[in-house]
């Protein structure tokens, strides 16, 4: 069962991590987080609590001001090339491009020839269900298709870890529904790790296993929900008791972090 | 007059018909369409002919003498009468005209990649390349055929010159306008400078280039020109502005006007190319040129 996350030690640890901005702005203050191999981790909160600060400190994008972060398996500092995977909010994709040559990036700029990646680059687009439009053009697609190419491109290196930085928020209900449901679907079928940031409660009840709950002004960690509920869920599960009951823990938490950052505000 | 039938009437009035006037509705924007696309071609030669005829009338009916204002006609006469000459004035324009925007593309284009990858020569050598396009280049051009003795390549200066400016700032633009998280998934596959130039920011700048090689284009011409007119000495490799200037001189009105209509059609072939260039490139992903489909 690849969604269980495994008893040895975590492949990612985020220790008393730490970024200031400027010298003043106080945007992530000592962050804890072990993601162990399988995991599938949200980051909840509202905007400004620091959720895309960790993740761009994760992807190396930024160094932190405080703390460390260590990739167990190799003790280095940072990862990328092939070890990573990143969607970002907007699908950003090479318009310029065709669908296969957008997945094709992570192994271009690894220097592998498309040639030889064919069977990766077919099997994602069967994993993400846009078998038969590896020739279209980016704007040929629609918003939640363009979405299953960047997801794609994240996957089709199997990395250790795919951050996902509020990948849904900009489509219609109905297709962050449904790609809910098949995100898990790729997810148990890639067998990778997730970490992925939302202000959407119900979203993060549905897919994770953890969701961090995160306040702001300072962005920091607030709670930690398990959600110990099997996998595969389907759409069942969003009508279950379990369901609302996780959905209301959650719900609360958020509401108690807001609270408490507009208290100590005013 | 022809009669409805009363089937027919109660057809066109039953209100549970509403498929039949959806397709009239349609039927009538497909003939709006199809005008349009006749229009757009039909339209532009109409109002060419017209104006040639009624310049034809204007001269006839004045009886304006062609060393004054030569008829259209006069003018095309003159234009095949001297054609040999002519055409040697117009291969010699368009020599200049394709080698200045050729060193124009080379120029501003590699010349604003270099300061891309160099901030260094950017901030050095920005403020010359700003210099050179403020001042006018019939300021410029005197001097230009002082110093530079062969006056083929004072021309290609003075013509490079003005077109090159618009290239150099449409690429900057274009490889500054680079999508941010791009860039960052980029740096996260660690691609290396070589690889972001060639991968992200080349085809990100392609459609800000290719505006700025329309624009260049004309300007080529008109760099062209105005050079040929500063430079003023004729003999062998006179191009059509000292055409036009020594016809003026001995008033032979007919061929001033076939030399500017040459010009004139040259822009429009420049013009023309370029566009088509672009949507060579272009068609296939970039908005600019994609049809919506009402």
């Amino acid at each position: 069962m690849p969604n269980i996350p495994s008893a040895v030690g975590p492949i990612l640890s985020l220790r008393n991590v730490g970024k200031v901005f400027g010298g003043t702005v106080t945007a992530l203050d000592d962050m804890s987080l072990d993601v162990h191999d399988g995991d599938f981790v949200s980051l909840l909160g509202p905007s400004g609590c620091g959720k895309s600060t960790a993740l761009r400190l994760i992807a190396g994008l930024m160094r932190p001001t405080a703390g460390r972060i260590v990739w167990s398996d190799t003790g280095r500092t940072s990862t990328g090339g092939q070890d990573l995977g990143v969607v970002f909010q907007e699908p950003t994709l090479m318009p310029w491009a065709t669908v296969e040559d957008n997945i094709w990036l992570p192994m271009r700029l690894a220097k592998i020839s498309k040639s030889a990646v064919r069977k990766e680059i077919d099997e994602i687009l069967d994993v993400v269900g846009l078998s038969g439009f590896e020739n279209a053009y980016p704007r040929e697609l629609s918003g939640g298709m363009k979405m299953r190419v960047s997801i794609a491109r994240a996957m089709v290196t199997h990395p250790k870890l795919i951050l996902m930085d509020e990948p849904f928020a900009a489509l219609d209900e109905i297709t962050r529904f449904k790609l809910n449901n098949d995100l898990l679907e790729m997810k148990a079928r890639i067998g990778c790790t997730v970490i992925f940031v939302t202000h959407s409660v119900f979203e993060s009840v549905f897919l994770s296993n953890r969701v961090v709950v995160m306040a702001a002004r300072p962005g920091r960690v607030v709670q930690e929900l398990h959600i110990d509920e099997p996998y595969p869920r389907r759409e069942e599960f969003r009508t279950s008791p379990e369901y609302a009951a996780h959905c209301r823990a959650a719900s609360d938490a958020l509401h108690a972090a807001i609270m408490n950052t507009s208290a100590e505000a005013a | 007059m022809a009669v409805i039938s009363s089937d027919e009437r109660t057809r066109h009035l039953s209100p549970s018909d509403d498929a039949h006037v959806v397709d009239l509705e349609e039927r009538a924007l497909a003939r709006r369409q199809r005008l349009d696309k006749l229009g757009t071609w039909l339209l532009p030669l109409i109002m060419i002919a017209l104006g040639l005829i009624i310049w034809d009338v204007i001269v006839k009916v004045n009886e304006i003498p062609h060393y004054i204002l030569p008829g259209p006609g006069r003018v095309w006469a003159t234009l095949t009468a001297d054609w040999r000459l002519m055409l040697d004035a117009l291969s010699i324009t368009l020599a200049i005209t394709g080698m200045a925007l050729l060193a124009a593309v080379i120029g501003g284009a590699g010349l604003a990649i270099l300061f891309k990858l160099l901030r260094v020569i950017e901030m050095s050598l920005y403020p010359y390349a700003v210099i050179l396009q403020v001042t006018p280049i019939v300021a410029i051009a005197p001097l230009i055929f002082i110093y530079v003795e062969e006056r083929l390549i004072g021309l290609l200066i003075c013509a490079w010159l003005v077109a090159f400016f618009p290239v150099l700032s449409n690429t900057t633009l274009g490889l500054n306008s680079v999508d941010h998280n791009l860039r960052d998934l980029f740096k996260i596959y660690r691609a290396s400078r070589w690889q972001r130039l060639i991968h992200l920011e080349l085809p990100s700048a392609l459609p800000y280039f290719l505006g700025g090689l329309r624009i260049a284009g004309g300007l080529a011409l008109i760099g062209a020109v105005v050079a040929e007119y500063v430079a003023g000495t004729g003999g062998i490799g006179s191009g059509l502005a000292f055409t036009i200037l020594e016809a003026g001189y001995r008033l032979n009105i007919p061929r001033m006007f076939a030399a500017l209509i040459l010009i004139a059609a040259t822009g429009i072939v420049i013009y023309a190319l370029s566009s088509f260039v672009s949507w060579l490139l272009l068609h296939k992903w970039h908005e600019s040129a994609v049809k919506r489909e009402q």
